[in-house]
């Protein structure tokens, strides 16, 4: 009924709108919200033998998922990764940016050393870092003079991983602190200055507040990240690692299922377990985002 | 007035030697990854701290053995081609949708974009297990097609480009329609080329996205012919991970190419990750 009193000109944008979105919103429907909905479909079924067709099983592998210590053990791993990776990762990223504000000679040589491990595949990265961490020929080892089985002691071998994560995400992180830092009004330092507050003090009641929804957005952004953590994990702790169970997360234990051994019935449940994980880690960030960012 | 310089100048000492602290961690990996992959692996293997440099000179004869022995070129080609079709696919349908979203009036077109916002909050993880099967009953396993296949369209993308082209001034496509530009023609020629630096963001973001991949290309091509830099990666380290050197000179024939694209295009590069702010 509103096509019927469309102007000529409304006509036109409805018919170039629908053929510039079509190719797009084919795709997303096609490869990304059928899919979706597939996965919740697989997670319901058992996959018959040489992967040929699939047993509706109901809750089965659910129940096989939510009882299965290997499930929560590699969930808990993926929180512990996300507790190193995400503070450590933002905090110093924040040092680095504020730094980087002064008049400095160098500064986009350091920025570009910073960021350089953003273009490096991180299957690259967990190599040359394995190699580091390796307790027998490792550089670590050698000048700390230290014996430590840095990835395959359970004890230490997530914060191992995390400390990679870290490495790997401080210069994005700084990025977009640095970005987030040029949108404060030069004059509230000024009006701070004149008024005798210090640089820290300076710090916390301006840069923190009117940063505050830069930092929010790299929390939410770099948690999720952490809660999907995977080619890092992957490259880093072999299948005969002896700290592999308490180090593996959730995605690594998914691929493992799903694609090693072929059982994707039971991998989709775990990717709805993750889902659902993330969807509730979500909410309460929105939450909190209400209750401490600053928008002016 | 001296207290203060000198303050002053112990401030930049500080700041100084912070950011050259963390240059420093940030070098090593690197640094160490090139000086392994000169070494003959009893060098590599030699606990002897004080062997940082090779002493039985440089054998960079270990780049020529890998480039062979894993069919680097194969790989470049392989990962080249998957990043070119991957940031066309996105920046084609990422515009247009963009576009319409962004200039446009339709029935229907708050619904649309709603969709695109919600699949950028889905994790990918699961879209994995169906995209598989799809690709496996297309016969597109093995092959470029289906390494490409879930990046054809980008909701990330259209977002990005939706906010590019909302942020220009109205009055062009009216001048553009007294000039007598249908739609496609003031898209075209008017509004497209004004939303570059957006189509840039989107295009390093895609690429870079693209060869970091790791699972998908595991995943999609598990032959060593068909494979991607960094699944071929993977794969020796599964094979050959005991011979370090060789392992480090692979390792740098990865990531060489990306880190001189990064700085020649430095300014771009932190540039288009800062503005679109894309979960890498």
């Amino acid at each position: 009924m509103a096509k019927k009193k469309m102007t000529p000109s409304q006509k036109r944008q409805a018919i170039w709108g629908w053929a510039f979105i079509l190719p797009t919103m084919l795709g997303l429907i096609v490869l990304n919200y059928y899919p979706a909905i597939n996965t919740v479909y697989q997670s319901l079924c058992k996959t018959g033998d040489f992967g040929k067709g699939n047993i509706f099983v109901g809750l089965n592998n659910y129940k096989a998922v939510l009882g299965s210590a290997e499930v929560w053990q590699s969930l808990w791993n993926t929180v512990k990764y996300a507790i190193v990776e995400v503070p450590l990762g933002i905090v110093i990223a924040l040092i680095l940016a504020v730094l980087m504000q002064k008049k400095l000679a160098g500064k986009t040589l350091f920025r570009t050393l910073f960021f350089l491990p953003m273009v490096c595949a991180p299957a690259a990265v967990a190599m040359v870092w394995k190699w580091l961490y390796n307790q027998q020929f490792g550089l670590l080892n050698n000048v700390l003079h230290t014996n430590v089985a840095w990835i395959s002691d359970p004890k230490i071998a997530w914060i191992s991983v995390g400390i990679i994560g870290v490495w790997s995400i401080i210069g994005y992180n700084m990025v977009l602190f640095i970005g987030g830092l040029q949108e404060i009004p030069k004059d509230y330092y000024e009006a701070a200055q004149i008024d005798g507050a210090s640089a820290v003090r300076q710090f916390f009641s301006i840069t923190v507040p009117l940063l505050s929804p830069t930092t929010f957005f790299i929390v939410q952004t770099r948690i999720i990240g952490a809660l999907t953590v995977f080619d890092l994990m992957f490259m880093v702790m072999d299948k005969t690692n002896l700290a592999l169970n308490k180090t593996q997360s959730i995605v690594y234990l998914f691929y493992t299922y799903a694609f090693t051994n072929g059982n994707r019935g039971y991998g989709a449940a775990i990717v709805m377990v993750l889902v659902v994980f993330i969807m509730i880690v979500t909410f309460f960030l929105q939450k909190l985002e209400k209750k401490i960012v600053y928008y002016n | 007035m001296d207290s203060i310089s000198t303050r002053y100048k112990i401030n930049k000492f500080i700041t100084y030697m912070v950011l050259i602290i963390f240059a420093v961690i940030m070098l090593v990996p690197f640094v160490w990854m090139i000086l392994t992959a000169i070494k003959t692996n009893q060098e590599a293997i030699s606990v002897d701290p004080f062997y940082i440099f090779p002493h039985n000179g440089w054998h960079f004869e270990n780049f020529a053995t890998v480039w062979k022995s894993y069919n680097f070129i194969t790989l470049y080609k392989n990962t080249i081609l998957f990043i070119i079709f991957r940031v066309i696919c996105a920046c084609l349908t990422a515009t247009m949708a963009g576009y319409a979203f962004g200039r446009l009036e339709f029935p229907g077109k708050k619904i649309m974009f709603s969709l695109v916002l919600i699949q950028m909050m889905i994790p990918a993880q699961i879209f994995v297990i169906p995209q598989y099967l799809m690709v496996s009953k297309l016969h597109l396993l093995n092959t470029t097609a289906g390494l490409v296949f879930p990046g054809l369209v980008t909701a990330f993308g259209t977002y990005l480009l939706k906010t590019g082209y909302q942020s220009l001034p109205k009055d062009l496509e009216e001048a553009a329609a007294i000039d007598g530009c249908n739609i496609g023609q003031t898209f075209l020629f008017i509004m497209l080329p004004l939303t570059r630096s957006s189509m840039v963001s989107l295009g390093i973001f895609t690429a870079l996205f693209a060869f970091k991949d790791l699972m998908w290309p595991m995943i999609v091509c598990t032959n060593a012919n068909t494979t991607t830099l960094s699944a071929g990666l993977a794969k020796m380290q599964g094979q050959y991970g005991s011979d370090y050197p060789a392992m480090m000179a692979a390792a740098v024939l990865a990531i060489v190419p990306m880190i001189v694209i990064y700085i020649v295009f430095q300014k771009q590069f932190v540039e288009g990750i800062a503005t679109s702010g894309g979960k890498l």
